[in-house]
């Protein structure tokens, strides 16, 4: 299987007054062609460092990113991303926020096509109607389907998604976690999506990424999630595997919650009584063809 | 609808009163040369009930005076615009150029627009008759563009690093960045800095006019100081005064629709 995107011995450090604070520290990981791949992990652990030098909007210290074929360097429109926060340009209505994008990646195509490509998007997502209004007139998830309208838009290598659907109501989560779902269905686009929540995780991706507590956040443990696709979020949260997935992830987070609170204690003996059994109950990092699944 | 009349009208009226009376027992008791409110009136009805008649260079109605004060003000307000605006987009930008440059300025800003014109005079001194029209541009140009400099210089600082990552990742062009992303994202801080600086050119033309003898509001104060018509100068600081009044409130409206942008 030839590898996408191919992540390398990938390491962050900051220089601070207290010397050198490294972030993330020697991060592996390979993405096939087409495949959604989540990374999951506390706040704060690191992922959305990750992601953002995948995007190019944060330097490499040390490590690489090949991305078909060719090493990134600095941002660009062959990524797609969508932020946390919408990040729509409030002076400019939905249309002209996709359309920025759409100038710059289809330069050759003449106006009319372009403005066929925003379109499609922004009715794709369900903004037929409000494509001409100012962010400022949508809703909070409004918004984020423009994001992902913008990052679709672009036909781009690869999409990376930032904790997108983090400042939604839950209803709003699951309308904008299926919309994504088809858009991604439609367009095959090779995704890496960070994310702190289990059930997202689980109905979205090919494959969820545990990452370690910072700092020095690495990879922790890898887990294949084979439901069927199309997906329907009843028939997977049905599935025979969904909750001994959603336990094995859970009981990661939670260890390394755990451990983050008891380092700072200088006596690791009485706080650390009810967490050891969790430690020793965790699958230790799990060789990365799992065969758990195969029930599907 | 009561309240509204009340506190819009009722209350700045009693204000004004409390002043005019109190400039009425201050010209009847500790102060004898200045002239009674009614006094200043009558001598003043001539030029706001003709406020635009010509009757000589330094005779002229009040609205015309204000016309001329006010287009020298536009001319190097419009300078002041033109140079303090990039000035205050190269600060936001640039680490280097703030430290290069922003000593200077925070040395420069404090002059007063009295000291500027003799030296705005000595520079244009080699364009003969234009030479006062230069020296008070030059004034109020110098004098008016630092809130605007500044302003748009925290404007471009507070740019939210959000749009400056869209702007990143679509890879936009320099000049895309700024005409699409920086310039409507500072325009709220520019207008603020704008108004604050129409403001001060308006307070500079005062003293520019009074250095330099040119016709307008603020040379005839001091002419007619000089020839002691006091009820004029009186005239002049409300005119002066309803003027400024009224642009920061014109900049305040066109400020206020840029807000939400």
């Amino acid at each position: 299987m030839s590898h996408h995107v191919d992540l390398s011995q990938l390491s962050k450090v900051y220089a601070t007054p207290k010397g050198p604070a490294v972030i993330v520290k020697d991060f592996n990981l390979r993405i096939a062609k087409g495949e959604f791949v989540t990374l999951i992990g506390h706040s704060g652990c690191g992922k959305s460092t990750v992601l953002s030098m995948l995007a190019g909007l944060s330097d490499i210290t040390e490590g690489v990113i090949v991305l078909a074929g060719k090493e990134l360097v600095g941002a660009g429109p062959d990524r797609g991303v969508v932020f946390q926060s919408p990040s729509l340009l409030p002076w400019y209505t939905a249309f002209e926020n996709v359309m920025l994008g759409v100038e710059q990646v289809f330069f050759t195509a003449s106006a009319e096509e372009r403005r066929e490509i925003v379109e499609y998007y922004l009715t794709v997502v369900g903004l037929g109607e409000s494509m001409h209004k100012r962010p400022a007139e949508l809703s909070q998830g409004m918004r984020q389907r423009v994001g992902i309208a913008r990052a679709f838009a672009l036909k781009p290598k690869m999409l990376l998604l930032d904790e997108p659907f983090g400042m939604l109501d839950s209803l709003t989560r699951y309308e904008l976690q299926g919309v994504l779902l088809k858009l991604w269905r439609e367009n095959r686009i090779t995704t890496l999506m960070v994310t702190h929540d289990v059930d997202e995780a689980l109905y979205l991706s090919d494959r969820v990424v545990c990452m370690t507590d910072g700092p020095e956040a690495e990879v922790g443990d890898i887990i294949p999630v084979a439901f069927p696709r199309p997906r329907e979020r009843q028939a997977v949260m049905d599935h025979p595997d969904y909750y001994p997935l959603r336990e094995r992830l859970i009981e990661f987070l939670e260890i390394h919650a755990h451990k983050k609170k008891a380092a700072p204690s200088a006596t690791p003996s009485a706080p650390a009584a009810p967490v050891a059994p969790l430690v020793e109950a965790a699958p230790a990092p799990a060789p990365r063809n799992d065969a758990m699944l195969v029930t599907a | 609808m009561k309240a509204f009349k009340f506190d819009w009208l009722i209350l700045p009226l009693i204000g004004i009163a409390v002043v005019v009376l109190l400039w009425q027992i201050s010209s009847k008791t500790w102060a004898k040369e200045l002239p009674t409110p009614h006094k200043t009136w009558e001598a003043s009805k001539e030029y706001v009930l003709k406020p635009f008649e010509k009757r000589g260079e330094m005779d002229q109605g009040i609205l015309r005076f204000t016309w001329y004060s006010l287009i020298l003000v536009a001319k190097g307000y419009a300078i002041a615009l033109i140079v303090g605006t990039p000035i205050g987009f190269f600060l936001g930008l640039s680490k280097a150029f703030t430290k290069t440059f922003d000593p200077i300025i925070q040395v420069l800003r404090p002059v007063s627009p009295l000291a500027w014109l003799p030296l705005g005079l000595v520079l244009f001194l080699g364009a003969g008759k234009q030479a006062s029209e230069l020296g008070a541009l030059f004034t109020i140009a110098i004098c008016s563009m630092w809130p605007t400099v500044m302003n748009t210089a925290v404007g471009v600082r507070a740019v939210p690093q959000d749009y400056l990552n869209v702007a990143k990742v679509l890879k936009l062009s320099r000049w895309k960045t700024l005409t699409k992303v920086l310039i409507p994202a500072t325009l709220p801080y520019m207008f603020t800095g704008f108004r604050l600086s129409l403001g001060i050119a308006w307070l500079v033309i005062v003293a520019a006019e009074m250095l330099t003898g040119r016709p307008g509001v603020g040379g005839f104060l001091w002419q007619e100081y000089n020839a002691l018509l006091y009820e004029h100068i009186i005239l002049c600081i409300i005119t002066i005064g309803v003027v400024g009044f009224i642009l920061d409130r014109l900049m305040s409206l066109v400020e206020s629709r840029f807000k939400t942008a």
